[in-house]
This record gives C-alpha cells, structure tokens and sequence, in this order.
C-alpha cells in the first residue's frame, strides 16, 4: 500500500513536472492540476495511511482514538482541492484571453 | 454574546470582506457609491489596526491579542494572534490602501470590472495572512490574497498585461502547491497546525520526524521566498509588477513583505533563531537579491521596471539583514520596510503618471541618444523656459522618493540603513565575531546598493524632468496628485517621529527574538466563557 501510494505521488509529481516544463499554455494547465493531484495525495497520506478506519467519530460516550483515522489531513485535502479548483477555473479564463490577444497558445504569446 | 476588546482582532478580515461582497451588488457605474465603500472600509481598517497597535504596544495586553475563532479552547482552536508585528503590518497595509484607491478614482477603476471589490478581497487575504496563528490558514490567506492579486494583475487588459500576468499565475500556483507540501510535512512531522504548538513540538521531536520537519520548513521557505522575490526566484517579479495598473503595482509592494513577514515569523518562533530556515541561506540569498536588484536597476530602460527592482532591492536588504539575525538588525530592516514600502508605492503611482504621456518612439530615441551622444538636439530653445506647475510638484515629489529610496539624509530611508548599520558596525557589535564576513558584506552591499540607486534615480530624473527629448506637460489633476503628496507626508512623518516609531519597533524586534512571550500568549489564551454558563 505505501508503495503504491508513493508510486502514484511519485509518478503524478513526474508528470505534472514535464508538462509545466512544456511551451503550450493547454500543457501548463493541465501540468498544474495533476501536480495538485499529486500533492493533495501528499497531504492525505501526511495523517498516515490507515485502512478500513472511518475518520468521523460515530456515537457517544468514551471513544478510543485508535479507531479511527487523522480526520484533520482529509479536512486539508477539501479545502486544497476547493482552491485549487477555483485557480484553475480562473486561470483558463486567462488562457483563452492570451489565446484571443495574440493569436497563439504558446505561453509567451509568441513562438519560438 | 459580549463583544470584547478580542473581537477587534477579526475585524481587518470580516471589514474588507463584507464591502467587498456587498459592492457586487451594484453595477459597475455606480462608482461613487463604491468608492465611498472603499474609502469608508480602508478608514476603519487604518481606525482598528491603529487601535490594536496601541493595545498590543501601550495596553494591559502587552504582549499578543489572541482570539479563539468559534471560543474552541487555546491549542486546539482556530486562533488569531495580533502581537507588535502584527499590528505594525496592519498599520502599513492600510496606510498604503488609501492612497491606492485615491490614486485609482481618477482614471484606474474605470479600466475593468470589479476594480474595488478584488481590492478589498486582496486586502482580506494580506490583513489575514497578518492576523492568523494558524499555518494552514496561512495558507488560504494567501490564497485569498493572490487570487484576487491574479484580477487585479490583469485589471485593465492588454496582450502584455495578460502575458506577464501570465507568468505570475503560474509561479504563483506552483508556489502555492510547494507551500501545501511543506504544510502536510510539518503536519505529519508535529501533528499540528498551530504556529505556537509547532514551535513547542520542534524542540522534542525524534528520530525520522525531525529531518521531515525540516524538509517541511524547507518547502514552506521556498514557498515564502517565492513570494519574496528572493533570487534566483524572482523573475517572474518584474515583467509582472511593471505590466500591472498604477494603483495595482502599488499595492502590490505590500505583497512581497508578506512572504517576508511569514519568513521572519516563523524563523524566529521555531528554536534557534531563524537556524531551522537556515539562516545563512537566506543571507546569501538576500545578498544575491540585492545585487541583482543593483543591475536591474541600473539596467531597465522604462521607469516602471526600475521601479519593479526596488522592491527586489528592498526585499534584497530585509532578507539579507533578518539573516543575519541580530535584534538591533531586526528593528532597523523593519524600520527599512516600512520606510521602503511607502516610498517604492509612490514611485510606482508618480511613474505611472510620467510614464503614460510619453509614447514610445522617446523611448527609442533615448537608447540613440545614450549611444551616440546628444550633439544633434538643439539647446538654445531650452535656455529660459518655464517648468509647468504640474512638472514642478511632480519633480518635487519624485525628488523627495529618490532622497529617501537612495538613503541620504535626512528622510526615512537614510534613518532606516542607518539604523541596520549601527546594530551590525556600532557599539555592542564587536563581539559577534562569528558572523564577521557576512556583516562586512551586508554593508559594502548596503552602501553599494544607495549609490547604484542614486545613478539610477538621477539618470531617471534628469532625463524626465530637466532634459526631456520633447517637453512634455503630463496632464496629471489633483486627485491623482494628492495620493502621492499623501504617501509622502506619511514618509515625512515617518522620519519625523522616528523616535517612537523606532522604540516601537525596538520593542517588536525584542518580542521576536524572544518568542516565548508569543508561546506562552498564544497558548496560554484562555476562552470566553460559554454563553449558557455565563448566563446562570
């Protein structure tokens, strides 16, 4: 299980990394949102990874905090993806405006 | 609910968000009304953060306000912390929004939608970022803060204004995405969120949590540097704040210092002085910023990208005097910001006014002037000629923020790099042998850094106001003239009263390099009683 998690961060990470690098303004968006992807896998694995343990305390009386998972990261993670959701909305607005300006998708609004 | 002197901690938040949200009611042409909003809230902003500082400074609450969001008890909540710092921030931000709506009446908030609203919201996220005791609020703060920095970057459109704006989302989000990384760290490392309680932990943490520790702390300066405008993290910097409005670009030099404040924020709370950011690191860089700066200065052929790199510059000294770590040092590059950030906020605003009139065609024939010398004009016509009102104020004024960017006495600025020079040459100094070299470099930096300024400044207003290639008579008015005079009695004031405004920040230096009053406040904050059990 860790393995596969850090593989999914690690080759998440890789990709998002490339695509930032690269000169189209469609690559960069889509670079940065797969790197939130993977730093919101990040987050989430920070509060250990636990399986089959719910995260929200049910009932009353005593509670035996072992039971249950970090519930603060999952909290991070929603708020993360929340903003992360609204920058990128707002950022593709201002790449079809450089689009409509300059008449090119190249992130310095010209080629070469 | 009885409302205590702690809930005047949330009003530099709840204020600007409320006229900012409400001000989306009403049309875009119902500008008076809207300004009026504006101006009423930057007014109470200055009246709360005005009153928190003489609370924190001169109050029974000596130390730090704390408020406990939602009366959760002290580690646990959500909290808002006003020390010195703090509220010396609070002061400066709203000190310098005044002047930027004013400045925008004339002309600015006509030139796209929702100008005042994204001003508020920007201004949400700064007081915010100030305010909070909490790291991952830290973090939406900053959020809030650059996502209506994106509206405005790109407030009054154009091809270079999006392309740079560009550039300055996309730093910025990645930026935003490495400070997630260092905030999930230094959670999994502590196991909290809270600024107090992480400097607690840091001293007693074990084994494979201490160097996640610091790699968080790594990532979270990185991030903060970003911001900063350290280099070789910087350019983005330039194009982007010398594309943007008169009135954005000046607000905007409050935006670098709040990557510095969290810097110098948290570096001093954590255990060792600022060790756990690597101090000497952030010397380096600072000193590296500055020469930077010092080239690009000297380098840039349009004013407003000078002006650009004089907010590197004076992210440049902060950095390079905070890594230094002395408390004298401390007081004097806090004395330094407030002085700088004014100062390169008015350069901004009066260079756009110079800078708009003049087409482009004379900035060329500026570089062929430089090349090939001046003999083809003729001067006789020159010899007698009246300077107009107008460009008279203006070079008063531009006179006045050059003498005080530069350093020469007897303005704020000379004051300020005076003060930085005293705490790492004067009495009391000599026996801090160990950080000889980089004390050494940090004043020929200093020195060298007034004189390049100098250069850049006189080149800059000979050529606009004594020896312009066409005489030009900017079409400035009064409105758009006052905000500038504004900063500049501010700056006046500044160094008039630097006796209390430097014992003020001599005792902030004194609580920052002694973080355990802020511990022992912010932890040690106790909660309002409930309310049903204050009723029986």
């Amino acid at each position: 299980m860790e393995l596969v998690i850090a593989a999914a961060i690690g080759i998440l990470t890789a990709s998002g990394v490339w695509l930032i690098l690269r000169p189209r303004t469609y690559q960069l968006v889509i670079g940065l949102t797969i790197l939130s992807y993977a730093v919101n896998l990040f987050i989430f694995s920070m509060g250990r990874l636990r399986v089959n343990a719910s995260p929200v305390l049910n009932g009353h009386g005593p509670v035996d905090p072992t039971a249950y998972t970090d519930p603060v990261p999952q909290a991070l993670v929603l708020t993360a993806i929340v903003i992360g959701f609204a920058t990128t909305a707002l950022f593709l607005v201002v790449l079809i405006v450089l689009r409509g300006l300059t008449g090119s998708d190249h992130v310095d609004g010209r080629e070469g | 609910m009885p409302v205590t002197p702690a809930h005047l901690l949330i009003v530099p938040i709840i204020l600007p968000l409320l006229t900012g949200a409400l001000m989306l009611f009403f049309d875009d042409r119902e500008r008076r009304l809207k300004l009026t909003m504006s101006l009423l809230s930057v007014f109470g902003l200055l009246g709360v953060a005005l009153m928190l500082l003489d609370r924190v400074h001169n109050g029974e609450e000596a130390l730090a306000m704390v408020y406990l969001v939602g009366n959760w008890p002290a580690p646990v909540a959500i909290n808002l912390v006003a020390d010195r710092l703090s509220a010396v921030m609070l002061v400066l931000t709203a000190a310098l929004a005044l002047p930027a709506i004013l400045f925008a009446m004339e002309r600015w908030e006509r030139a796209g939608p929702h100008f005042h609203s994204l001003f508020q919201f920007l201004l949400v996220g700064i007081n915010g970022s100030f305010l909070t005791g909490d790291l991952f609020n830290l973090f939406v703060f900053f959020e809030v803060m650059l996502a209506a920095s994106y509206g405005l970057v790109l407030h009054g459109g154009g091809a270079l204004r999006v392309r740079s704006g560009m550039h300055y989302i996309t730093v910025n989000l990645g930026a935003s995405l490495i400070f997630l990384v260092g905030i999930a760290m230094v959670f999994g490392a502590t196991g909290t969120l809270n600024l107090a309680e992480i400097a607690v932990r840091a001293e007693m943490l074990e084994g494979f949590a201490r160097p996640a520790l610091d790699v968080g702390l790594a990532m979270l300066a990185l991030a903060f540097l970003i911001k900063a405008g350290m280099w070789p993290l910087c350019h983005w910097l330039v194009p982007a704040y010398a594309a943007a409005a008169g009135p954005v670009a000046a607000v905007f030099a409050m935006l670098s210092k709040v990557g510095i404040y969290s810097l110098l924020r948290l570096s001093l709370l954590l255990p060792g002085e600022g060790a756990a950011f690597g101090a000497i690191l952030i010397f380096i860089g600072g000193a590296a910023t500055l020469g930077f700066a010092c080239v690009g200065v000297l380098a840039s052929q349009s004013m407003k990208r000078a002006s650009a790199y004089f907010i590197l510059m004076s992210s440049g000294t902060l950095l390079s005097t905070f890594g230094i770590s002395l408390q004298g040092g401390t007081a004097g590059a806090l004395f330094y910001l407030l002085s700088s950030t004014l100062a390169v906020s008015g350069l901004f605003m009066l260079v756009e006014l110079l800078e708009r009139e003049q087409d482009i065609t004379a900035g060329v024939l500026g570089v062929t002037q430089e090349a090939y010398g001046e003999d083809d004009f003729e001067e006789e016509t020159e010899v007698g000629s009246v300077m107009p009102g107008a460009v008279a104020i203006l070079g008063g004024a531009f006179g006045l923020l050059a003498i005080i960017l530069i350093g020469l006495p007897p303005l704020s600025g000379f004051l300020a790099k005076f003060a930085i020079l005293t705490a790492i040459l004067g009495p009391g100094a000599e026996d801090l042998g160990s950080t000889g070299n980089m004390r050494g470099t940090l004043v020929v930096l200093l020195l060298v850094s007034g004189l390049v300024s100098m250069i850049a400044l006189s080149r800059m207003g000979i050529r606009t106001f004594w020896a312009p290639i066409e005489p030009f008579t900017p079409k400035v008015t009064i409105v758009e003239t006052a905000p500038i005079l504004l900063l500049l009695a501010m700056l006046i004031a500044l160094a008039a009263y630097a006796g209390p405004v430097m014992e003020l920040l001599q005792a902030t230096a004194d609580d920052l390099h002694h973080p355990g009053r802020y511990l022992s406040a912010v932890l040690d904050a106790e909660r309002v009683p409930p309310y049903a059990e204050s009723e029986q």
